[in-house]
């Protein structure tokens, strides 16, 4: 796994460097004093004006990153000449373990039938004394104790609009103290006194997504200072001691080879790809304090979303998700997943964009906000999983008559008016296996 | 079927051409709609309601300390020029250092709109007062004057404001419908009150006739939201209860806006109305009633909505026509909960009057409501009794 992760971050770091030199653009450079003048007064509106970002193209999209998941095999894995019990006819080959129905029952089970829920129990047709009610009184109560760990435990069932502010941040373990505020500040400073080239890339992001998005374009502005910051935010380094992946490294000018003067770069070790703006966007319907809202973003990067796009053996790391996905395709809906290979729409190549995003950009932001409810409640990323093939699930009957991958595409093109909760109840507990 | 235009509806109630409507026949606009929605007409018809409800002693006439109506203060202080203009010029002089927003009174899409922070700005209008105060001015430039609300709430440091789509099919006994999906409209540049912009229109209105030619303009989502995106976001910054609060006065300066007028409207029973509401809210999360329109925009900037406006239009026709059936202008405009669509009940008078307070409980019912629909939530608003 290791020796795959570093093979993909030499090929990203190639790309990064060879755009660079097409462009002749250097990684990182001063800015002059009339510059830094000039960003300081627009910092609240980096969104007008924007520098012409036609040549800038994302250095990967998820796509490519799937295609290298794909060719991942295990040199010491023994399948033995019979076939397995059960083939897998996946895209992923790489043997390991991910839960089954059973298991994801257990480790699920507060989403279970006989527990109220908010994305279900707190519908127009349900009464709000039934649950809702008494839901939110607990709510008060596990903020007003300032208990991260009932928080937790709480949010399983979901969190009310009006508290998950202040319940994301609890469980996050993220309270504004002056010196968070300062450190922000320092980091602004830094955008504003260096420019980096990763900094044309976010741009370039954020208006080929966030931009463009029903939701989220109001909040344009936001997501830049939130990632030019990000970028400089040497403090992101330390989570690269739980992942499998280690920040790229680049060489001061005239230096190349020389240790001493090898730095890494961006800062923060972490190049955006295609698509990285909208983990931040869905946060911005909650926290409009920009100092927050990049603690927040911050801790949700290091203790969830990286594992997204770098390739480990980790239950939550996006190889066992899409490998759970297709085994949980696999063995509840083989009819569908058998038709689909045939038509050459492998499932996996549709929900890999879901699960990589952590389906932000494709749920409406209500439905998103009470999936990463879950996520945070559970403190695992393998929901995405399973609500990736509940959707599938959810819209077999249609995919069962496409012929085509185009059009297999179509179908489940749009997903802004799935309701997230009952599509996950009715998957793990409803349906007979 | 034939959907009617304010001049062609004109010309059908005009005097002159002696044109009645027969039985089978209905059509989109009450005979003096603009009552309500010319700017200069729907401050004087809401003034005289406020002055009416004082004289009788109403509880909703309440003032504050500072003279301020409590419950009916929902319009931005507002003179018609040039006929008040020294009423006006008493008023500016009070606070100087406020700017005004002048509107021409039969215009719509933002045209001739501009605002002053001086008195020289509107010289024009005093000069014209001072000469002929008898003669009535031509209706094209009688302006109205409005304090100017400096102080929007802005989302993601822009200005916005909300549209919402009121379906009216009688004012007596008053019966409203209101769309559930109304919109916000974005201006495409940051907002600041700075008076070296205040000639800079993408900064002040919203209309999306002057957005759209805005640099940064975008074709995808034209600058809009949903209501319901709106709800979400004030209730995960700002809390549930302002929220419901907020949403609760919106309906409820929209029912007292209606109630206003509705004394001076000829209720003719062929008629019906869409209109177009224009609600301001500023950052103490307080709404105001900009205007109201009689012909709000059909047409759609987005693939949304044309969606949105195709239903609107849809689901009007079902409440004023059900059942798809040749109208009889007799029946009794109780059209059954089903063909409701996406509108639901703002307000029926015939309820509210009927079986008393527990009918007007579940008539509020259908009033507040966010992403998941009609839902009753009652914000807890002890203090008004009649609706």
């Amino acid at each position: 796994m290791r020796k795959a992760q570093g093979s993909w971050e030499k090929r990203i770091l190639k790309s990064l460097n060879s755009m660079c030199t097409e462009l002749s653009i250097p990684l990182a450079r001063k800015r002059p004093v009339g510059e830094q003048k000039e960003l300081l007064n627009k910092w609240n509106e980096m969104g007008t004006d924007e520098p012409d970002l036609s040549l800038f193209r994302p250095v990967y999209a998820p796509k490519d990153f799937l295609e290298v998941l794909i060719n991942l095999r295990n040199p010491n894995y023994e399948n033995g000449d019979s076939l397995s019990f059960r083939t897998h006819l996946g895209l992923i080959q790489v043997p390991l373990k991910v839960k089954d129905i059973p298991e994801l029952k257990e480790f699920f089970v507060e989403l279970g039938l006989t527990t109220g829920q908010l994305g279900i129990d707190d519908s127009t047709q349900v009464p709000p004394e039934l649950f809702e009610n008494e839901h939110v009184r607990i709510g008060q109560k596990v903020l007003a104790e300032q208990d991260s760990a009932a928080a937790q435990q709480y949010i399983r069932q979901g969190s009310p609009t009006a508290l998950r502010a202040e319940l994301w941040a609890l469980i996050l373990n993220i309270s504004s103290q002056p010196e968070d505020i300062l450190y922000y500040e320092q980091l602004k400073t830094n955008v504003i006194q260096h420019d980096l080239l990763v900094d044309s890339l976010i741009y370039k992001d954020v208006k080929l997504t966030a931009s463009n998005d029903d939701y989220y374009f109001v909040f344009e502005d936001y997501l830049y200072q939130v990632l030019l910051c990000f970028s400089r935010d040497t403090s992101v380094l330390g989570h690269f001691a739980y992942n499998s992946a280690s920040p790229p490294k680049s060489y001061i000018r005239g230096k190349l080879g020389l240790e001493e003067y090898a730095v890494f770069y961006p800062p923060n070790g972490v190049i955006p790809f295609h698509g990285f703006s909208m983990y931040v966007a869905p946060l911005c319907f909650l926290y409009h304090e920009p100092s927050k809202l990049y603690q927040i973003f911050r801790e949700m990067y290091v203790r969830f979303f990286f594992r997204l796009h770098s390739i480990s053996s980790h239950p939550s790391g996006i190889v066992s998700l899409c490998l759970l996905f297709e085994t949980l395709l696999q063995t509840y809906l083989p009819q569908l997943f058998y038709h689909l290979r045939e038509i050459g729409a492998q499932p996996l190549r549709i929900s890999f964009k879901w699960m990589v995003r952590a389906f932000s950009g494709y749920l409406a932001t209500d439905q998103l906000l009470l999936l990463w409810d879950r996520i945070l409640g559970y403190n695992s990323l393998e929901i995405l999983a399973v609500l990736a093939a509940a959707v599938f699930a959810f819209r077999a009957v249609n995919l069962m008559e496409v012929t085509s991958l185009a059009a297999a595409e179509a179908v489940l093109a749009d997903l802004s008016t799935l309701k997230v909760m009952p599509l996950l109840q009715i998957f793990l507990f409803a349906t007979v296996t | 079927f034939y959907w009617m235009s304010v001049q062609t509806i004109r010309n059908v109630f005009s005097v002159e051409t002696g044109y009645r409507l027969s039985d089978d026949q209905i059509v989109n606009h009450f005979p003096n709609h603009y009552e309500l929605t010319r700017k200069d007409l729907m401050v004087k018809n809401i003034k005289r309601y406020r002055k009416e409800l004082e004289k009788e002693g109403s509880p909703l006439a309440e003032k504050d300390e500072n003279g301020k109506y409590l419950y009916l203060d929902f319009v931005p202080v507002t003179y018609m020029l040039p006929a008040d203009y020294n009423l006006f010029v008493e008023e500016f002089r009070k606070s100087p250092s406020s700017t005004w927003i002048m509107k021409p009174c039969g215009k719509a899409q933002g045209k001739g709109i501009f605002l002053i922070n001086k008195l020289s700005q509107i010289k024009k209008w005093s000069r014209d007062s001072k000469t002929s105060s008898f003669v009535t001015q031509s209706t094209k430039e009688a302006y109205v004057i409005s304090l100017y609300i400096n102080n929007p709430l802005l989302i993601g440091g822009r200005k916005f404001d909300l549209r919402l789509y009121v379906l009216v099919s009688t004012y007596r006994p008053l019966r409203c419908y209101m769309y559930k999906l109304g919109f916000c409209r974005f201006c495409t540049v940051k907002y600041t009150p700075s008076t070296s912009e205040l000639d800079n229109m993408f900064v002040h209105l919203t209309n999306v006739a002057i957005q759209k030619h805005g640099e940064d303009y975008n074709h995808i989502h034209g600058g809009k939201w949903t209501v319901s995106n709106l709800r979400l976001y004030l209730e995960s910054t700002r809390g549930k209860e302002v929220t419901s609060k907020l949403f609760d006065e919106i309906h409820w300066i929209i029912v007292q806006s209606l109630k206003a007028v509705a004394p001076v409207m000829n209720n003719d029973k062929h008629c019906f109305e869409c209109y177009g509401y224009d609600i301001i809210i500023d950052d103490k999360l307080k709404p105001w009633l900009i205007e109201v329109n009689a012909s709000p925009s059909l047409t759609s900037s987005t693939a949304n909505d044309r969606i949105l406006k195709y239903n609107l239009i849809n689901d009007t026709l079902n409440i004023a026509v059900p059942n798809g059936e040749i109208p009889d202008c007799k029946w009794n405009k109780s059209p059954p909960k089903e063909v409701l669509g996406n509108y639901e009940i703002l307000y029926d008078e015939e309820l509210a009057q009927g079986d008393g307070a527990d009918r007007e409980l579940r008539s509020r019912q259908g009033q507040s409501q966010g992403p998941k629909g009609g839902r009753s939530r009652d914000s807890g608003r002890t203090v008004l009794t009649t609706w």
